[in-house]
């Protein structure tokens, strides 16, 4: 099904028909949301047990309501976010949806673009090619997820990974990072809705295909 | 079971516990934590049932922790050592925690104190502490990491727990061992045997080589750097090798059973 909406994807017939998100994405997508949503409200409960900055989460945001039952969470629903977050980086490498799509990325591009963004010039009529500065935070949000992942194994397992824990910088460090990943991944949340309800074809993209 | 009932019934634990527990568990009831999650609409994504049908999401998460234990035990590696430290790595000062305040620990006279053994072992004496002190101890200079994320590197000596267990005939075969503690409520927690039989899993007797204070844990603490803290019983009274799993103190209240570093 998936190698059937990947060659949609290249056929050229412009008009109504063409697939704009092949279904993999589109489920890997949604997936992702839910996982990424779980993982946060109950990492901030998880947080808020022993704060790294002086303020915490208030409690009608987080998951969990206790630091037992957001642990119990952010390690069922980190199950459901590394799977995930592997089939969409396999497919992604292996449909060269990644090089398609992502690559170039020159900095010549994103100033351009992100200028005409900033001036409300950046046009959308083509949703199968991203601009340059949607290639940057696809690109970006693609390795601080990486990176998010494996500083939460560091934290979890500082002895068994200890060799993970030591490449970023010791087991408190893991932590700030671990928490850094978290706010560039709402901060990308924040302008990825607020752009996906701005442009509504995209968000009809990413649910129905075109 | 009836003792987990117990602690689940809002409003008779409450009194039980200090500032400490209800600031990091304003709500006991573990419904209340479900809910909290069932009103995002996360249950209904997950599992397809009834949003108010916590018990089911109550199941799925305590079956996935038990994964969880599955994985972990997986991963653990006999072998592989905790990290340590130089001692001017050493926190100062370290940290005493609990779910009670500092004048509610244990007072225990060591004179008096005995440590019961148990279970599947061949030599069920008790031991007294003079004798305990006598058997070989080393110092591990080590990383403890709390459940709540924070940590802190301390220095402890005692006698490797291995080396008792093999000293008193126990079972090695068995799949844990379980030590009940003299906290407040009766502290208890399982140890599964391969963490037991770590080479740095210690019968702690002295911390920062001064007899261990009644802050972590006079007169003996187990010492398991490859766990999280609530996996390491201060206070403990005594020792039960066994094959049943009897739950723990916050193991029962939904902490993952194994929480291995």
């Amino acid at each position: 099904m998936s190698s059937l909406a990947v060659s949609n994807e290249h056929a050229a017939s412009a008009s109504t028909g063409r697939v704009i998100q092949p279904g993999w994405v589109r489920i890997v997508h949604w997936i992702n949301a839910v996982a990424m949503i779980l993982m946060i409200m109950s990492g901030w409960q998880i947080y808020n047990a022993s704060p790294l900055f002086n303020f915490t989460f208030s409690r009608s945001i987080t998951l969990g309501g206790w630091l037992g039952g957001a642990l119990l969470w952010h390690f069922a629903a980190m199950w459901l976010l590394m799977v995930n977050g592997l089939v969409y980086l396999v497919l992604g490498f292996v449909t060269g949806r990644f090089r398609r799509k992502l690559l170039p990325i020159t900095p010549g591009g994103v100033i351009s673009d992100t200028k005409a963004a900033l001036s409300f010039k950046l046009s959308h009529d083509d949703l199968t090619k991203y601009n340059y500065v949607q290639k940057l935070l696809y690109a970006g949000i693609i390795i601080v997820g990486v990176f998010i992942v494996l500083s939460g194994l560091s934290i979890w397992k500082p002895v068994q990974l200890q060799w993970l824990t030591a490449l970023f910088g010791g087991y408190d460090a893991a932590r700030y990072v671990h928490f850094i990943c978290m706010a560039l991944i709402v901060a990308f949340l924040v302008v990825h809705v607020a752009l996906a309800v701005l442009v509504p074809k995209s968000l009809r993209a990413m649910i129905i295909g075109r | 079971m009836g003792r987990m009932r117990k602690l689940l019934i809002p409003g008779v634990d409450k009194k039980l516990l200090v500032k400490d527990a209800v600031k990091l568990m304003p709500d006991l009831t573990r419904r209340r934590f479900i809910t909290g999650g069932a009103s995002f609409g996360a249950l209904t994504l997950l599992t397809g049932c009834d949003v108010i049908d916590s018990s089911s999401a109550e199941t799925m998460l305590a079956k996935i922790s038990k994964f969880n234990d599955a994985v972990q035990a997986w991963m653990f590696n006999p072998n592989t050592l905790a990290p340590t430290f130089p001692e001017s790595a050493i926190t100062k000062p370290f940290p005493f925690n609990a779910y009670y305040d500092l004048d509610d620990a244990p007072e225990i006279d060591g004179k008096d104190w005995k440590l019961e053994v148990r279970g599947l072992v061949e030599n069920k004496e008790p031991w007294t502490l003079e004798e305990l002190y006598k058997l070989p101890q080393v110092k591990q200079v080590t990383r403890h990491i709390c459940v709540e994320g924070w940590s802190a590197i301390g220095s402890w000596t005692g006698a490797p727990l291995r080396d008792f267990l093999q000293l008193v005939g126990a079972d090695t075969r068995a799949k844990y061992v379980w030590f009940q503690c003299a906290d407040k409520d009766g502290y208890n927690s399982p140890l599964d045997m391969a963490t037991a039989l770590h080479p740095q899993t210690q019968m702690t007797f002295k911390f920062a080589d001064e007899i261990l204070p009644r802050a972590y844990g006079y007169p003996m603490k187990i010492r398991v750097p490859t766990k999280l803290g609530f996996k390491n019983p201060k206070y403990v009274i005594s020792m039960e090798v066994t094959n049943d799993y009897k739950g723990g103190y916050w193991e029962d209240q939904g902490y993952n059973s194994f929480s291995g570093s």
